[in-house]
């Protein structure tokens, strides 16, 4: 993996052709506006979001705010309804993540032995599911009129908490780790469970991180089964308050949340702008750090199982 | 997989008592899957049942079990729907476009990538393009609106200072369908781009050198040494490109679809979402999805075979 990753290595000088300065300056010309292209959006949201109302509906490239003005995020604070957002998605996100990873590793464990019984069985009843779902009305009948999880988070998080994928991956590392240790921990008395807690998990916090970080990111951004199940809103999630926030009219969205009761529609502007910085924001200061470890895990999980 | 099987060959005879001492020795094992194989069947496999629904008119106080089979009369309502062939006619032109623009953004972002030679400078941009696929499309939706405005918006502004007339990007039926396919890119392609440079980085050295002595310049180079290299990985995201031609983008399109442009942007999963959980048209909608479903396993497991045939390596 760490080969893959690196850099080519510097090719031989002698075969360089003469044209390679100017090629490279080419690319590196492309590249630098194509940089461009991916950040300017978020640019002219963020200064957007600080520019004073009364120029915020100015057109054209915005590089600076050309009167600066918190009023947004003034609003925005005060507004009851992006808390609870807020806190409705990370009570979400932490259930959804306990859920995802305590059954991909119940999952993975057991089928990374290669001498469980039935064991082609039940890794076909898994991956079966990749390639033939019942769909979306099915699945919300089921979990709506049959199941009547209607406003409960579970919702939400079980139809979707075990990924095919994640499972596969995570049974996949478990097959690479030393027979020898677990045997040892079972000569020792555990049983499974002990050595699963003690030995394995221990030994598998890169693949468990790798997971982790890609559960937490997919709750963090779903809104579509809340949308679904959630009627209270009350209940709503950060993503579906700012999808009511950003793509109901201004008519709707005065009846909809207080915050802009009394707000013309340039404001409307700012307040939309505001609210894409303050759901951004933690993804934007976490990516950095992180970045390399989705993409890792992206090819991880893009090898065969 | 297949070998898992293995050990229970070599005692024929004793099958039996070998399976029920396997499965004593995997007491533990096979309680911990309980749970999983749960989940499984009942929010995977579950929903298949909901699937007869399209072959039945949904009456809630009977439920799904009670409600009276019709046959074919939900299909027929489908197939002579106005709406419907609208809606599949768009998602087929939208898939398509998507298809033959977003398919190949990736590929080539990846070998110009391949060919810069500063690293430093090259993992910032890789970075910098990776982070779209991080943000979810009620947010990219925001940004855009604000983008692609015809008032306020810099791509207007833009316009309009070479010359042309504002364009309202996603509220005209003309421009709809491009605006997806564009800001789609926008949104994948650099995530698109690390499978194929990790393809790239794999691609033996020495068959670089080898061309360069046979005089090769780079165009040809990428040609004949670097794309059959990366083929195996293209063939695999082409199959899984093709399965999910009619089923995906639904994101993109559930948030950037307005009143405006249903007769161009209106897709399959869209118009299932409205007929069945707005309209609650349980049985129609299913109909429809199941449809789609059908389509989209048909696409993918011919396209793994026609893979097979012709490149001898397939998802399967």
């Amino acid at each position: 993996m760490k080969e893959r990753n690196s850099a080519p290595k510097p090719r031989n000088r002698i075969y360089e052709s003469r044209g390679e300065p100017f090629f490279q300056a080419i690319l590196v010309v492309i590249f630098a506006l194509l940089s461009i292209t991916f950040l300017y959006p978020y640019w002219h949201v963020a200064v957007t979001s600080f520019t004073s109302p009364d120029y915020a509906s100015a057109s054209g490239f915005k590089l600076w705010p050309r009167a600066w003005s918190w009023d947004a995020y003034k609003h925005m604070f005060s507004a009851h309804f992006l808390w609870s957002g807020y806190l409705n998605t990370i009570k979400v996100v932490l259930l959804g993540w306990s859920c995802s990873l305590t059954g991909v590793v119940l999952g993975a464990y057991p089928l990374s032995k290669r001498d469980l019984p039935l064991r082609s069985l039940f890794t076909t009843i898994i991956l079966v599911t990749m390639f033939i779902s019942g769909g979306m009305i099915p699945t919300y009948l089921l979990v709506n009129n049959t199941l009547h999880m209607r406003n409960s988070y579970f919702a939400i998080i079980l139809p979707h908490c075990i990924s095919v994928t994640h499972v596969i991956i995570a049974r996949n590392y478990f097959m690479t780790l030393p027979e020898g240790l677990e045997e040892a921990a079972i000569i020792d008395g555990a049983n499974s469970l002990q050595v699963l807690m003690r030995v394995v998990l221990p030994l598998s916090t890169p693949i468990l991180a790798t997971i982790s970080l890609w559960v937490i990111v997919s709750n963090w951004n779903a809104y579509f089964n809340c949308l679904l199940y959630i009627t209270d809103s009350s209940k709503y999630v950060l993503q579906v308050v700012l999808r009511r926030i950003i793509l109901t009219d201004s008519k709707e969205m005065t009846a909809a949340s207080e915050a802009v009761a009394n707000s013309t529609d340039t404001d409307i502007v700012t307040l939309r702008a505001a609210s894409i910085m303050l759901a951004t924001v933690p993804i934007i200061c976490v990516y950095p750090f992180l970045q390399k470890y989705f993409v890792k895990g992206m090819l991880i999980g893009s090898l065969k199982g | 997989m297949k070998t898992a099987s293995g050990s229970i060959q070599i005692h024929t005879g004793n099958r039996r008592r070998h399976f029920a001492a396997s499965v004593r020795k995997h007491k533990l094992h096979l309680l911990m899957l309980v749970p999983v194989m749960a989940q499984f069947l009942l929010f995977k496999y579950g929903p298949l049942y909901g699937v007869t629904l399209a072959f039945k008119e949904f009456q809630i106080l009977k439920g799904i079990t009670g409600s009276p089979w019709v046959g074919m009369a939900n299909f027929q309502r489908l197939f002579t729907s106005y709406d419907f062939k609208n809606v599949f006619t768009n998602t087929v032109t939208i898939a398509f476009f998507k298809f033959v623009f977003g398919f190949p953004a990736p590929i080539i972002l990846a070998l110009f990538l391949n060919e810069l030679r500063f690293p430093r400078f090259k993992r910032i941009t890789q970075s910098i393009s990776y982070l779209p696929h991080f943000i979810s499309w009620v947010i990219l939706t925001g940004i855009f609106m604000e983008l692609l405005s015809p008032s306020r918006g810099p791509v207007n502004a833009l316009i309009r200072l070479l010359g042309g007339e504002p364009i309202f990007f996603l509220g005209s039926p003309r421009y709809f369908r491009s605006t997806l396919v564009v800001t789609g890119i926008w949104q994948g392609v650099g995530w698109g781009s690390i499978i194929y440079l990790a393809a790239l980085g794999g691609v033996n050295e020495e068959l670089y050198d080898a061309a360069r002595v046979d005089g090769c310049g780079r165009w040809r180079r990428i040609w004949h040494v670097t794309l059959p290299g990366i083929l195996p990985t293209v063939t695999i995201m082409l199959i899984l490109a093709v399965g999910s031609l009619v089923d995906d983008n639904f994101d993109q399109i559930f948030n950037m679809l307005n009143p405006a442009v249903y007769s161009v942007g209106d897709v399959l999963g869209t118009y299932i979402y409205r007929q069945g959980v707005i309209n609650m048209d349980y049985s129609y909608s299913t109909a429809a999805e199941l449809f789609r479903n059908l389509i989209s396993l048909v696409l993918v497991v011919s396209a793994n075979f026609v893979s097979k045939r012709v490149n001898e390596y397939g998802l399967w």
